[in-house]
C-alpha cells in the first residue's frame, strides 16, 4: 500500500538525462517515423516511468509496482524533445485512492530542459488487488 | 475551414483518413528494447497467463506510440504536437505468430486560436482500445 503521508510530495531527480540520437532512432523505428529530428510525442515516457518506479518503489512510498497497470496517460508539449538535450525529471504524487481493494495513483512528471518546462505528463497507475 | 499538412482542407467534424498499423511479437520486443519496459507481460504468453491474461499483450505505451505517429502525420511533424492523451481501456492482444490490427481514425473536434484538437478511435480486432483519446496540434 502507498503510504498516504506521500500524496502531494514532489521529487526532483538527481541526475539530468541526455537525450541521445540513438534513443530516438530506435523509438521511431518501432512506429515507422522517418524524420528523426524530433522525438516523437511519447518518447520521454521511458524517463518518466523510469523515474515514477524509483519513487513510488521507496520504502517509505511503498508501491507495489509489479502488480501494475497503466490506466491513463497525458502530455503536454512546450518544447519538442531533441538528441542532445539535457533534461531533468521532478515528480509530484497528485492524489491517491482504493476503489475495490485496486490502488489507484495519479503521478505527474515535470521534465525541464534547462530552466524551461519541455513537457508535462501526467500518468494514472492502477495496483490490481 | 483551414489547411493543415499541405493543401488538405478540414472543419469541424471531418473525419480524417483511417490507418492501419499491425502489431506482432516482434514489435513489442523492439517496442520493449526503445522503451525500457521489459514487463514479461509483454513477451512472455506463459507468464501472462500466468497473472490472468488472456495472452501476451501490447505495451498500452506502444499503442499510444502508435497512434501518436497517427497525430504526428497529421499534425504535419511531431514538433507541432502539443497535446495528447488517452485512457487504456483494453489490451491489444498479440498471440504468437499473428499481426494483430491497430486501427486508427479520428474526427476534428475543435478549431480555435492556432490549434486543432482531433479525437482519436482506436480498435483491434474490432474492440475499441483506447478511451477518451485526443490530441491538440498546432496549425
Amino acid at each position: 500500500m502507498l503510504n498516504p503521508d506521500s500524496v502531494g510530495s514532489t521529487f526532483a531527480g538527481t541526475d539530468s538525462i541526455t537525450v541521445s540520437q540513438s534513443d530516438i532512432d530506435a523509438f521511431c523505428a518501432v512506429i515507422g517515423e522517418n524524420d528523426t529530428t524530433i522525438a516523437p510525442p511519447t518518447f520521454t515516457i521511458r524517463i518518466t516511468l523510469t523515474q515514477f518506479e524509483e519513487i513510488l518503489t521507496r520504502p517509505e512510498v511503498g508501491l507495489d509496482w509489479s502488480r501494475l497497470v497503466h490506466g491513463d496517460q497525458k502530455f503536454e508539449i512546450f518544447i519538442p524533445v531533441k538528441a542532445g538535450d539535457q533534461l531533468t525529471c521532478a515528480a509530484t504524487i497528485e492524489s491517491y485512492r482504493v476503489a475495490a481493494g485496486n490502488e489507484i495513483v495519479s503521478v505527474r512528471s515535470d521534465l525541464h530542459k534547462g530552466s524551461e518546462l519541455a513537457i508535462s505528463a501526467w500518468s494514472t497507475l492502477v495496483v490490481r488487488a | 475551414m483551414v489547411h493543415i499538412g499541405g493543401a488538405r482542407m478540414i472543419e469541424v467534424g471531418t473525419v480524417l483518413d483511417e490507418k492501419i498499423f499491425y502489431i506482432d511479437r516482434a514489435l513489442l520486443k523492439q517496442y520493449a528494447d526503445a522503451s525500457g519496459d521489459q514487463n514479461p507481460i509483454h513477451q512472455n504468453e506463459e507468464f501472462a497467463v500466468s497473472v490472468g491474461l488472456p495472452n501476451v499483450i501490447a505495451h498500452g505505451m506502444l499503442t499510444m506510440a502508435l497512434v501518436g505517429k497517427y497525430v504526428s502525420d497529421f499534425a504535419g511533424g511531431s514538433a507541432k504536437v502539443i497535446e495528447y492523451s488517452a485512457r487504456f481501456i483494453k489490451p491489444v492482444i498479440v498471440p504468437l505468430g499473428e499481426k494483430v490490427d491497430l486501427t486508427v481514425s479520428a474526427t476534428v473536434a475543435e478549431i480555435t486560436d492556432g490549434k486543432i484538437s482531433i479525437s482519436l478511435s482506436a480498435t483491434s480486432a474490432g474492440v475499441k482500445v483506447l478511451g477518451m483519446a485526443k490530441a491538440v496540434v498546432r496549425q
